[in-house]
């Protein structure tokens, strides 16, 4: 399984707003998405990440698993994602 | 202490005159007056409250350094100047000539050589960064038409077309390239430089060098809201060492003395930053960098007086400045202080 890392100087608040200090870039995550970059910066794996979105909302493991495939290709493309 | 500061026009071509001196002002420790030296009345500094004590109107470079200088001379009857800032490009070179004659008077300055200001000059700055390692996009000088119907094949568009001293333009084919070169070469003279865009997002540094190769302080900024003349109306503080490094490298290899602000692309492509530009002068945001905590136009202040200062490294990544526009009143009565006795 692959492993995402989140750069340090990537900084995320309460409220999702995501601030990438190397290039000045912000973004405002909605509570999903600030959810999965937490959980990435505490270093959880894809399957808990995937877990956790399905307990907590109303899905099912492999539209989650998609989803989760989708937001990874954003962020890497903002370079959020190593 | 008696700093004279140039560079008023806050327009939407803004010179850093203002912030300049409002840095200057809020340096820990400073005690004494700025004052304004302008070429226009209307400059919006002139009339900013709090900022500048007095305002003298001088001579364009253009019109001769006597005359420039004999308008110093006069001034600093007046205002016993210790310091003179000169902020604006097009004056550099005047200023740099005749500051060991300013120094006779008493009156410091803290400006790059003529050699210096050459080596970075846009028509060179290609040399300068190809013989550093530098990545620099490619480019063109162009000193004549016939140089225009001379551009090789392989010099692609979109490309910009860039007057020695200000303004460029993005050119889509040859006729924009055309009419791009006729503006440029009518206002600024030759050469005009054609320059390979690079496709990117843009990043500025501050930066203070010491006249000896050291870099006394920088401060790296994205812009967060561009013009349509390109200047960044908005800016935030980012964390990126690489630039600090290549700053460090100009600043060292040229042992720049004085502010300079070093324009860079970051290419979408390859992700490298490419040179752009070295002006040769603080910015019109350089108040973002003792906001973020590095006092830069106060430290060349005290550079400039003779003073050590220590080396700034640190700084608030992820402050942000924001450019306003604000409509200052004043009076025909006012104007007319400036406008006809050349002082205010």
């Amino acid at each position: 399984m692959e492993n995402f890392i989140i750069p340090q100087n990537v900084a995320i608040s309460d409220s999702g707003f995501l601030f990438q200090a190397a290039t000045g870039e912000s973004f405002t995550l909605n509570e999903i998405g600030k959810l999965i970059v937490k959980m990435l910066q505490g270093s959880s794996t894809v399957e808990q990440i995937v877990g956790k979105v399905c307990e907590e909302y109303d899905t099912d493991p492999r539209t989650a698993e998609r989803d989760f495939e989708d937001f990874i290709t954003q962020l890497k493309h903002y370079s959020i994602l190593k | 202490m008696n700093i004279a500061v140039t560079g008023l026009n806050a327009t939407d071509n803004p010179g850093p005159g203002v912030p300049v001196i409002r840095s200057i002002k809020e340096g820990d420790g400073f005690k004494g007056n700025l004052i304004g030296l302008i070429y226009d009345s209307l400059e919006p500094g002139i009339y900013m409250e709090n900022l500048a004590t007095k305002c003298y109107l001088i001579p364009y470079p253009s019109s001769g350094l006597e005359q420039l200088y004999q308008r110093i001379v006069q001034i600093h009857e007046n205002e016993k100047l210790d310091l003179i800032i000169p902020c604006l490009d097009s004056e550099l070179y005047g200023f740099a000539k005749i500051q060991d004659r300013l120094n006779a008077l008493g009156i410091k300055t803290f400006l790059p050589t003529i050699d210096q200001l050459n080596i970075r000059a846009k028509d060179k700055l290609f040399d300068f960064c190809q013989s550093s390692g530098i990545k620099v996009p490619k480019n063109i000088l162009a000193n004549s038409l016939q140089d225009m119907y001379s551009i090789p094949t392989d010099f692609n568009y979109p490309m910009a077309v860039k007057g020695i001293f200000y303004d460029a333009y993005i050119a889509h084919n040859f006729e924009e390239a055309l009419s791009a070169f006729n503006k440029l070469r009518v206002k600024w003279g030759y050469p005009i430089i054609l320059q390979e865009f690079v496709r990117g997002d843009e990043f500025n540094i501050v930066a203070l060098g010491d006249g000896k190769g050291n870099m006394v302080g920088a401060v790296p900024m994205r812009k967060l809201y561009i013009t349509d003349k390109g200047k960044g109306w908005a800016g935030v503080t980012i964390d990126d060492p690489i630039l600090i490094e290549i700053s460090k490298k100009v600043i060292g290899k040229i042992k720049w003395r004085s502010g300079m602000e070093l324009e860079f692309i970051k290419s979408a492509e390859t992700g490298e930053y490419y040179l752009l530009e070295i002006n040769p002068r603080l910015p019109a945001w350089v108040y973002l960098a003792p906001s973020a905590g590095q006092n830069l136009p106060y430290a060349l202040v005290k550079l400039a007086m003779g003073e050590e200062v220590e080396t700034m490294t640190d700084y608030t990544v992820g402050t942000i400045f924001v450019r306003s526009s604000w409509d200052l009143i004043t009076s025909i009565k006012e104007f007319e202080k400036i406008a006809t006795f050349g002082e205010y």
